[in-house]
């Protein structure tokens, strides 16, 4: 909480730099934050105030960054409980996944727009490729930390397979999967984003991309604002739910 | 599991020839080399040996942990073929052992979950095995919050939930305090009288093996044979002071030490084994 005072302060040098240098393309904080409520905050009281681009574009936005990162979540948990199990099968497919990683996911962008054309399908497969590394490869780490004698109490008490998997392995390596999920959190949003500035008729992206070309500067720093209190507000949220999930760590040493 | 015809002794477990050798050419390290030995139903022998004589690697064979290069294991007269049903196991180092992320009680259930148990009797059962080693009020707390000694004792009562014929323990109570030692030793006495479990404990701690023994089992150096078979003739009812300073104890440990002190590769006694002297 300590930085919170500092935030307020870049706040007000920000709106005294932008009142005295009196650019069109830096509108003052204040003014960004009126364009914030006009745009968002002045619909019918019944839906709590939320304007039309709030369900146009921002939630939109949200649905795709987090069902991306649901399913590369799934999908990275499970191959990667699966590999990190085996002895050998990340051998083969090691050096393939070390490749796909590699590629920046944005230029996979032009390719899935010609596999799914404009709209949520590409968008969902940019997030996904870019979120799932992550996830997998932490989760492959996790799997393959579990302890020795921890791998021998649980098979001569005859664990069956689904609480082998269920109250032994997930929990071992869930301190290595919640800091995949987090590293995915935030790429889903920054891919959120990009393909949204590229193939989409709507969302976050695609408003601040218009704001720019029509020159509505604080619409543009509004939609900016709020890409960052999305980002933060989604990784505050999931900081609580590994607080909960990994309370076993907080004392224990092998917190990692 | 194979059908095997009836044996005709009355052993529990039956341990034949076995050799294990880890690696193979010039690297090769023989852990065990023909070792045989019973242990009859309801009877606590402990395995006494130096370190790293493969007293672990016989442990982790006779439960099915590790198969053998050779040999057999019999229990109840069936060849051990993976982990056997009625067989438990406790590790040395219980800190890793138990769940950081199960509760004490959680830990002491998990063998139950598979069990077509209801809740309620899971968690019944889960807190008689923790009051029977003496922690009634911990259930709720977490492995690490515990001292070692009562790790060591939530990993006993979680031994001891699955109800096993056999319980095979690698020296259980080498990483914990002298005195948290002798509570440990008396408690596994205690419990083993209590529930008829049959114990095969290994130990390098020669005044624990005749302390806690219905029988002691000598072995060599690497690779571990059967150096002696001591019968323990001390009174059902032990105590710490008072049985540690009997000449009965006395005498048994000296021979014990002594055997330890004198294996030569050579000279091994025949598994007929020997009665002490006192």
């Amino acid at each position: 909480m300590r930085g919170w005072p500092v935030v307020l302060a870049a706040l007000v040098l920000g709106e005294i730099g932008t009142r005295v240098a009196q650019h069109p393309f830096f509108p003052s904080p204040s003014a960004v934050l009126a364009t914030a409520a006009q745009v968002w905050l002045t619909g019918p009281p019944q839906r709590l105030l939320l304007a039309d681009p709030v369900f146009d574009d921002v939630l939109p936005s949200l649905a795709r960054a987090l069902g991306g990162w649901l399913i590369a979540a799934v999908l990275g948990v499970t191959c990667g409980v699966l590999l990190g199990r085996s002895r050998t099968a990340l051998d083969y497919v090691g050096p393939l996944f070390a490749f796909a990683r590699a590629i920046p996911p944005p230029t996979l962008i032009p390719v899935f727009l010609v596999l799914f054309g404009i709209g949520t399908r590409m968008q969902l497969a940019t997030i996904v490729f870019a979120t799932v590394w992550p996830v997998l490869l932490n989760t492959v780490d996790g799997v393959r930390s579990l302890d020795r004698v921890q791998v021998d109490t649980a098979r001569s008490l005859r664990t069956p397979r689904p609480w082998w998997i269920g109250m032994v392995v997930l929990p071992a390596a869930l301190p290595d999967i919640f800091a995949g999920l987090r590293l995915s959190l935030s790429i889903a949003v920054i891919l959120m984003v990009v393909s949204e500035l590229v193939g989409a008729a709507n969302g976050i992206g695609y408003e601040l991309l218009l704001a720019q070309r029509q020159f509505d500067f604080p619409l543009m720093w509004a939609w900016i604002g709020l890409l960052g209190a999305l980002g933060y507000g989604l990784n505050a949220l999931l900081l609580a739910v590994e607080r909960r999930a990994l309370g076993w760590t907080a004392l224990h040493g092998t917190g990692r | 599991m194979t059908a095997v015809p009836p044996q005709t002794t009355q052993h529990m477990l039956d341990v034949r020839h076995l050799r294990h050798t880890y690696g193979d050419g010039p690297d090769a390290h023989a852990a065990l080399d023909d070792l045989s030995f019973t242990v009859a139903a309801g009877e606590l022998a402990c395995i006494v040996g130096p370190s790293g004589c493969g007293k672990s690697t016989l442990l982790r064979t006779v439960a099915g942990l590790l198969a053998p290069g050779g040999g057999d294991v019999l229990l109840h007269g069936t060849p051990v073929r993976g982990v056997p049903a009625d067989l438990a196991f406790v590790f040395q180092d219980y800190s890793r052992s138990l769940f950081p992320w199960l509760t004490v009680r959680r830990n002491v259930e998990f063998p139950l979950n598979w069990r077509s148990l209801p809740r309620a009797e899971r968690r019944d059962r889960a807190q008689q095995e923790l009051e029977r080693v003496g922690l009634p009020d911990v259930g709720g707390r977490y492995p690490w919050q515990l001292s070692g000694g009562m790790q060591q004792r939530v990993a006993i009562a979680r031994a001891l939930a699955t109800e096993p014929a056999l319980l095979l323990m690698d020296e259980p109570f080498a990483s914990v305090d002298a005195q948290t030692r002798f509570e440990l030793e008396d408690l596994l006495r205690r419990v083993q009288r209590e529930r008829g479990t049959t114990v095969l404990l290994v130990t390098h701690d020669i005044d624990e093996s005749v302390y806690l023994a219905d029988r002691v089992l000598v072995l060599t150096g690497a690779p571990a044979g059967l150096l002696a078979d001591l019968p323990v003739d001390l009174p059902e009812q032990r105590d710490q002071i008072a049985t540690r300073e009997s000449a009965a104890f006395v005498a048994l440990r000296a021979e014990v030490a002594r055997l330890l002190r004198t294996r030569s590769p050579g000279a091994r006694s025949p598994s007929g084994g020997r009665s002490p002297s006192a």
